[in-house]
């Protein structure tokens, strides 16, 4: 077996991240709400006690749930995110001014995270003109309409969730779990997946391979996840 | 009578044409789902990653890796997609989907929405609001009237933080249904509301034909 693909093979989210974290870093997670969290790596980034991070994702988590958990421990001074609603927590730090938010619209933020990743500096969307979103920012029109710049955004490490992945780091999700997660896998100096099914190399067809294993370097199988549905709603009968 | 949540609702899915994909926003947008028909073959599209979303899930069908943008547990149809978020606002940014409705604080006359921000009050974000009206061919507003404190929420100029200018193209309210075209013309009135009580309740000034 190609000895290259084993390199990015780790045992455990704890093992995964070492040597790649410090104090200050961007960090980019997966997940909308708490559908497809990197579950295993945010418990393992909070018992790494890494601080002053600045965390990317479109939501904040819930209490004790996600980066939730990371906010307990005080480790986030800054989020980037479209929607932090169902946090108090997160409202509390925010209100006492002991961490930073920056809104950004869910596509604006999902297009950055994509040109980041595409060696793209910045583009120009109509998304926010004329809002508190486009204060300071270069407008431009382009066949007589209104457009703003927004730049790409990377991260030093970017941690994903994928339903599964094979030992070279191709990914796969399932359902609506695949989210900001293809997009910001492709943005990390640095990307770990975690994956709830580790296969051999070969098991998966490369026709559905939605992450290819360039933008992975590091791979475990998770393990115990908590799935949690945020917002359980069942039809009448 | 004013209208109920009910009958807005079904007046708002009669906007809803043959063939269209249609983002509902989180609220009473959503309810709107409940009276499209399947003859209508409407495909309601999720901003979190999916087109073709189906009805709530029966009692232990439920799947937390299938959810909508209200982080409620959906379905899935025969015909239903899942791509990622960036390839979701492509397909609204880029003007591919026919229709969204949403909520909204206020609706200025020429068309500037404000839904998502009160100055003073703890802000939860624009989510995808912003990014929906930009993009999407048609925006259509379904709210109360007034605001609870009796407040018009139809005004000649938003007062609250926008989400869009110049963006709304239609408005359903418990009183009336009103098109946004230089102007706030008043298409339909809801039974036994007179013009005016229509113009006290109604900040901006209403065009009757």
């Amino acid at each position: 077996m190609n000895d290259k693909t084993f390199k990015k093979v780790y045992k455990e989210a704890k093992e995964a991240l070492e040597g790649v974290l410090f104090d200050g870093m961007v960090v980019m997670s997966g997940g909308f709400g708490l559908c497809g969290l990197p579950e295993n790596l945010i418990l393992a980034l909070r018992d790494s006690r890494v601080k002053n991070l600045t965390v990317i994702s479109n939501n904040a988590g819930t209490e004790g749930q996600g980066l939730g958990l990371l906010l307990e421990t005080k480790q986030i001074k800054k989020a980037i995110s479209s929607y932090v609603g169902e946090n108090k927590l997160f409202e509390k730090q925010y209100l006492s001014g002991e961490i930073e938010l920056e809104f950004n619209p869910q596509g604006t933020l999902a297009e950055r995270v994509r040109a980041g990743g595409a060696g793209i500096p910045a583009f120009f969307t109509a998304t926010g003109v004329g809002t508190l979103v486009s204060e300071d920012k270069t407008h431009q029109s382009f066949k007589g309409k209104e457009y703003i710049m927004e730049t790409g955004l990377t991260a030093d490490l970017s941690i994903v969730k994928a339903w599964k992945g094979d030992k070279s780091g191709n990914l796969i999700y399932r359902k609506t779990a695949r989210n900001f997660n293809p997009v910001m896998a492709t943005a990390g100096k640095v990307t770990i997946a975690e994956v709830e099914e580790l296969c051999e190399v070969g098991e998966l067809d490369p026709d559905y391979i939605h992450t290819p294993g360039i933008y992975v370097n590091r791979i475990l199988e998770g393990k115990d996840y908590s799935k949690a549905i945020e917002n359980l709603t069942l039809s009448e009968e | 009578m004013s209208w109920t949540r009910e009958k807005m609702c079904e007046r708002a899915s009669k906007e809803l044409e043959d063939g269209f994909y249609v983002n509902l926003g989180i609220g009473m947008p959503t309810l709107v789902a409940n009276y499209i028909s399947e003859k209508n073959n409407v495909t309601l599209q999720s901003e979190n990653g999916m087109l073709g979303m189906g009805p709530f899930p029966k009692k232990g069908e439920e799947d937390p890796d299938l959810i909508n943008a209200g982080k409620q547990t959906i379905t899935s149809l025969p015909d239903s997609s899942f791509f990622s978020s960036a390839d979701s606002f492509s397909m609204i940014r880029g003007g591919h989907i026919d229709l969204s409705i949403l909520g909204a604080m206020q609706v200025s006359e020429s068309g500037d929405l404000a839904n998502w921000m009160i100055p003073g009050k703890m802000v939860k974000g624009m989510g995808g609001a912003m990014d929906l009206v930009a993009g999407v061919k048609k925006v259509l507003v379904l709210m109360d009237h007034n605001a609870k404190d009796g407040s018009p929420k139809i005004v000649n100029k938003c007062s609250l933080p926008l989400t869009g200018k110049e963006v709304v193209d239609l408005i359903i309210t418990n009183l009336g249904v009103f098109e946004v075209d230089k102007g706030i013309k008043v298409l339909e009135i809801a039974p036994d509301i007179t013009k005016q009580e229509l113009i006290n309740n109604t900040e901006a000034d209403l065009v009757f034909s």
